[in-house]
C-alpha cells in the first residue's frame, strides 16, 4: 500500500514547539530555478541560492539536488518523520539517510521538484533552510541531553534557542564559510572540541544561588586540516551565551578568510591568529556586543517541560509475551540506562544512516506507542534515539523493531560505523565508502563483535575523500577515501588513521598506513587480533591504540610503526589477472577510476 | 474525442458512486483478483482483474468482455482497484481505447473505501450480454515504432514513471523521470487539480506538448500518469502501453546514470 494512503496524523502525537518553515520559500524557490533553467540567472549567485535553501549539489549532474533537512537539536516528532517516508518516496529514492550533524538527506531529488519538498517540510514545521552553504548550519544537541546521567542541565533549550536566533538571521547569510554549533550533555557524550562552537552545561554556586552556564570550546574542527577546539574560559554564564556566540560570529564574518576556500573555515583563522589573540578578541568584542544592543537581546530558552507520559497499552501488561532471541544482546548493546528511574534511552542503528519509507513510517508509530516524551533524537552518528521508554516495554519495543528491520544490534558499539554517502550521491567522493560501512556492519555483527565489551568504545568511521564528512579523524580506527595504482590500473585506497577520539581526551588518529578498500575488513581484523595477543585485562581496543600511539604500550607492539609492520604484507596489489575483484571499489562492476566534479561546501 | 476530456471528469468520487450505485446507473468493475474480489467487494461490482485483461489484450478479446460484462456504449464505468489506481487506471485505458467514453477512476483505494465503513459484499452479480462498438482511440496509444519517430520532435515530452532508482539505472533516452508516487494525495489516487498543475508546470510538462507516459512492463504505473495528465486538461496524451520492458527487448537504446553507485545509498 502507498504510503500517502495512510492516515497522515495521529491525535495523540505530542507536537512540534517551533515551526521553523516559511512555506513563501518554496514558492521563491520555484521562480528562481526557472529564471536559472531559462539563464537570466548566473550559475554561481544561484548556486549560492540553492545551498543557503539547503539543496546540495549531486555527483556528475545538475539535474539533481540532495534535500538536507535540518533537524535542530535532533529533536523529531512523529508526524515529521511520516512526512519524511512520504516524501522520500515520491521526490527521492524511497529511502532517507541521517546524517552526522542530526540532518535527515533526501538524495537524488530533481531540482525543480525541491520547492514540493518544502512545501511538504512546511506542514509538519521543518526546513532545509541555511543546511548547506555559508552559513549556521543545524545546530546540534547530545541525544542524551536530558536524560544523561553525567549532565548538570538539559542543554537542548539551549540548542534550540540559538538554533531559531540565527536561522534567517541577516548577521549570519554571508558567512566566509558554514559555522556549526554543537551542545553537548556530558564529556564523555563528547564532540564539542571538533567543532567551531562546543558546548558543555556548567553550574557553579554565586552567593548560594546555582547559576547556569557553559564551558564553551571554540576553533575546533574536522576536514582536510583538523584541529582541537580551545576552551574560551573556565564558566561562559546562561547570560553571556549568546552575547559570546554573536561576538565570535562578527570576528569570523569580519577576518574569516574569504578568498582561499581551502581555508575560510574559523579553525584556520584562530590558528593563523594564535589563540591567545583570537581569545582576547573574542572577549573585547563581546564586550561590545554587550554594550551596544540597542534592545535586550536575549536568546528565548522555553524552559517548559515535555510532559513525559507512558502510552497508554491495549494488549495485555500480564508479561505473557514470549521474548524475541537477540533480545539480550540488543538490550546490551542499543540501549542505556537514563537518570530517570524506570526508563531506558534506545538506539536504532542503520546501516551507513540509510531507512526506507516504509520504516520511517513504522518507526513513527513506534515513537508514539513507546517513547513516553512522544518524539524521538536524531544521533551523532548517522542513527536515531528514542528515549523515555519504560524498562518495562523493551521486549515488546524489540519485537516491534525486529517486524521493520530496525532491531540490528551494535547500535553504541564498533560493529556501527559510519560511511559517509561517498560515490552514492557526492562530487567530491574518490571511494564509495558508504557501501564499505555497510559491509563492515554486516561482518561484524556476523562475528559478533557487537557484544564484546573489549570493543565497544571504539569505533570505526570512514570518509570518501579526504575532506571528513563521515569524522574519519576522530574515528578509533578512521579511513578516508583516495585512489591506489598499479600500471595504469587504479583501485579504491582508504588512507587508516588510529587513535582519534572526540571525548574528554579529544585528538584526532594518526596516519598509520593506506589500505585497499577490498583489504579494509581483513585489516581491521588482524588489528583486533593484534590487540587480543597484548592487551592487557582491563584494555578495551580504544585503550590499548590510545597508548600505542601516545607512545606509552610497553608490549612488542608499541607504535603505530610496529602496527604497520604488521599490516604491511596485507595491501600489496595482487596481478590483476590473480584477483580482479580488487581492482572493483565496493558496489562497482566496472574498473575503478577516481572522478570528482565540483565541491560546494565552499559556495 | 471521448467524453473524458469534454467533462473533464477522471475520478468519481465515493459519495457519487454510491448514490449512482443505487440509481443502477453505473458498472462497477474491480479489477483485483479473484479471491480478493470474492472475499468481499464494492456492492454491484463486476470482477476483471488485470492479468486476466493482461492475458490477451488485443480488441477482439476486450470488446468481449466488456460485452460479458453488459457495458454497452452508453453505460457509465468506474473502476478500482486496492493498489493506489494503477491497475484501475490501465483498464480505465483499455476501455477508453477501445472507443468506450465514459469511464472513470474512483478516486481512491478498495482499502480506504472499506475503512470508511462504506458497504461491501461478496454478491457475484449477473449481467446481460450487451453489444459494444468498436472504435479503437489509436491517439492514446504510442507504439515502440511511433515512439521512436516521436522521440525526435520538440515538442514530445517522454514521462518515465517508474521509481527513481530504476530510471537512474536505465531509462529510454529524453525521458523524464516523474514516479508515480508522485501523482497521489492523502487518500486520493490523483492529487487535487491545482496541486498537480504546480507539479507538472514546475516540470515543465505544459501547454500543447503531446506527452507519452511509460513505465516498467504493462503500462499500469505510467496509466495512472496518463489520467493524471488528463486531470489537468492536458489533451495530448499517449500511453506506450508496452513501456520499458518492450523497449529493452527490441533493444533499443537506453540511457543511465553514470558514476555513482546511488543504489548502494538505498536501505532496501
Amino acid at each position: 500500500m502507498i504510503i500517502s494512503d495512510r492516515k497522515q496524523s495521529s491525535p495523540d502525537s505530542a507536537n512540534p514547539k517551533i515551526n521553523w518553515a516559511r512555506i513563501e520559500e518554496a514558492d521563491n524557490f520555484v521562480k528562481t530555478v526557472k529564471l536559472f533553467r531559462q539563464g537570466k540567472y548566473d550559475e554561481e549567485s544561484f548556486r549560492r541560492f540553492r545551498l543557503q535553501h539547503g539543496a546540495y549539489g549531486t555527483r556528475m549532474t545538475s539535474d539533481y539536488a540532495m534535500v538536507r533537512i535540518k533537524i535542530p537539536a535532533g529533536e523529531i516528532y512523529p508526524d515529521q518523520i511520516e512526512k519524511i517516508s512520504q516524501l522520500s518516496e515520491q521526490y527521492s529514492i524511497g529511502s532517507a539517510h541521517f546524517s552526522t550533524r542530526e540532518n535527515i538527506q533526501l538524495h537524488w531529488v530533481i531540482l525543480e521538484d525541491v520547492s514540493e519538498i518544502f512545501r511538504g517540510l512546511a506542514e509538519v514545521g521543518l526546513t532545509s533552510r541555511e543546511a548547506c552553504g555559508n552559513s549556521v548550519r543545524n545546530v546540534m544537541c547530545s541525544p542524551l541531553s536530558g536524560v544523561c546521567p553525567d549532565e548538570k542541565f538539559d542543554a537542548t533549550p539551549y540548542a534550540l534557542a540559538t538554533a531559531r536566533f540565527f536561522l534567517r538571521n541577516p548577521m549570519a547569510q554571508n558567512l566566509p564559510r558554514k559555522f556549526k554549533f554543537n551542545f553537548t550533555c556530558c564529556e564523555k557524550h563528547g564532540m564539542v572540541r571538533m567543532v567551531d562552537v562546543g558546548l558543555i552545561p556548567q553550574t557553579r554556586e554565586i552567593d548560594g544561588a546555582l547559576q547556569r552556564g557553559f564551558k564553551i570550546f571554540l576553533g575546533g574542527g574536522l576536514g582536510n586540516k583538523s584541529y582541537v577546539g580551545n576552551q574560551l574560559e573556565d564558566f561562559t554564564s546562561e547570560e553571556d551565551l549568546l552575547y559570546t556566540s554573536i561576538a565570535v560570529i562578527r570576528i569570523f564574518d569580519r577576518l574569516g578568510d574569504r578568498k582561499n576556500l581551502a581555508r575560510n573555515r574559523m579553525r584556520y583563522l584562530v590558528n593563523d591568529m594564535g589563540w591567545d589573540k583570537f581569545q582576547n578578541l573574542v572577549f573585547k568584542e563581546r564586550a561590545i556586543v554587550r554594550a551596544t544592543q540597542s534592545i535586550i537581546t536575549q536568546l528565548e530558552v522555553d524552559h517548559s517541560s515535555t510532559q513525559i507520559r507512558r502510552p497508554i497499552r491495549i494488549s495485555d501488561e500480564s508479561g505473557n509475551m514470549a521474548i524475541p532471541d537477540g533480545y539480550a544482546r540488543w538490550l546490551k548493546t542499543n540501549t542505556v540506562k537514563q537518570i530517570q528511574p524506570d526508563y531506558r534511552s534506545v538506539f536504532l542503528t542503520l546501516e551507513a544512516g540509510d531507512i526506507t519509507a516504509s520504516q520511517l513510517y513504522a518507526l513513527a508509530s513506534i515513537i508514539r506507542d513507546f517513547s513516553s516524551e512522544g518524539k524521538a533524537r536524531s544521533g551523532f552518528v548517522q542513527n536515531i534515539a528514542l528515549r523515555y521508554v519504560h524498562e518495562d516495554d523493551l521486549p515488546r519495543l524489540y519485537s516491534r523493531l525486529l517486524d521493520v528491520g530496525l532491531a540490528k544490534s551494535g547500535a553504541l558499539t564498533m560493529t556501527s560505523p559510519i560511511g559517509c554517502s561517498g560515490t552514492t550521491s557526492c562530487n567530491l567522493a574518490l571511494t564509495n565508502s558508504h557501501r564499505l560501512a555497510k559491509e563492515i556492519q554486516r561482518k561484524f555483527l556476523e562475528l559478533k563483535f557487537d557484544e564484546d565489551d573489549d570493543l565497544s568504545d571504539s569505533s570505526i568511521k570512514i570518509s570518501g575523500c579526504p575532506n571528513s564528512c563521515g569524522q574519519h579523524g576522530i574515528a578509533t580506527i578512521g579511513f578516508f577515501g583516495g585512489g591506489g595504482r598499479v600500471g595504469k590500473d587504479m583501485y579504491a585506497n582508504y588512507q587508516m588513521s588510529l587513535g582519534g577520539r572526540s571525548d574528554g581526551d579529544t585528538m584526532l588518529g594518526q596516519t598509520c598506513l593506506r589500505v585497499p578498500a577490498k583489504r579494509v575488513i581483513p585489516v581491521i581484523l588482524k588489528i583486533i587480533e593484534t590487540f587480543k595477543e597484548h592487551k592487557k585485562s582491563d584494555d578495551t581496543l580504544k585503550s590499548w591504540i590510545h597508548r600505542v600511539v601516545s607512545g606509552n604500550e610497553d608490549s612488542s607492539v608499541k607504535s603505530i610503526n610496529d602496527i604497520k609492520k604488521i599490516l604491511e604484507p596485507m595491501i600489496i596489489p595482487p596481478a590483476k589477472e590473480d584477483d580482479p575483484d580488487f581492482y572493483l571499489d565496493y558496489g562497482s562492476d566496472s574498473s575503478y577510476h577516481t572522478k570528482t566534479g565540483k565541491g560546494e561546501c565552499a559556495a | 474525442m471521448c467524453c473524458l476530456i469534454e467533462s473533464g471528469k477522471i475520478t468519481t468520487d465515493v459519495d457519487s458512486l454510491r448514490s449512482e450505485i443505487r440509481d443502477k446507473s453505473v458498472r462497477v468493475i474491480d479489477v483485483r483478483r479473484e479471491d480478493d474480489y470474492k472475499r468481499d467487494h464494492i456492492p454491484t461490482a463486476v470482477n476483471l482483474p488485470l492479468a486476466n485483461l493482461l492475458s490477451d489484450d488485443s480488441p477482439d478479446r476486450v470488446l468481449k468482455l466488456v460485452n460479458s460484462m453488459g457495458i454497452d456504449d452508453e453505460t457509465s464505468v468506474v473502476v478500482y482497484d486496492d493498489t493506489f489506481g494503477a491497475l484501475a487506471s490501465r483498464v480505465a485505458w483499455t476501455l477508453e481505447y477501445l472507443g468506450h467514453s465514459d469511464v472513470t477512476l474512483l478516486e481512491t483505494t478498495y482499502s480506504k473505501w472499506k475503512s470508511l465503513g462504506l458497504e461491501n459484499d461478496s454478491l457475484v452479480p449477473e449481467f446481460q450480454n450487451k453489444d459494444h462498438s468498436i472504435k479503437l482511440q489509436s491517439n492514446i496509444l504510442a507504439t515502440s515504432e511511433y515512439l521512436e519517430n516521436a522521440k525526435s520532435r520538440d515538442d514530445v515530452i517522454l514521462l518515465d514513471n517508474r521509481e527513481r532508482l530504476n530510471f537512474l539505472e536505465q531509462h529510454i533516452p529524453g525521458a523524464i523521470s516523474l514516479p508515480y508516487r508522485t501523482l497521489a494525495s492523502g487518500d486520493k489516487i490523483l492529487r487535487s487539480k491545482e496541486d498537480m498543475k504546480r507539479l507538472f508546470e514546475n516540470r515543465g510538462i505544459v501547454g500543447n506538448s503531446e506527452i507519452i507516459t511509460y513505465c516498467g512492463s504493462v503500462g499500469t504505473l505510467s496509466g495512472l500518469a496518463y489520467y493524471a495528465l488528463k486531470s489537468v486538461g492536458l489533451p495530448n496524451t499517449k500511453l506506450y502501453v508496452r513501456s520499458f520492458k518492450e523497449w529493452k527487448n527490441l533493444q533499443k537504446p537506453t540511457e543511465k546514470q553514470e558514476d555513482a553507485s546511488y543504489w548502494d545509498l538505498s536501505a532496501e
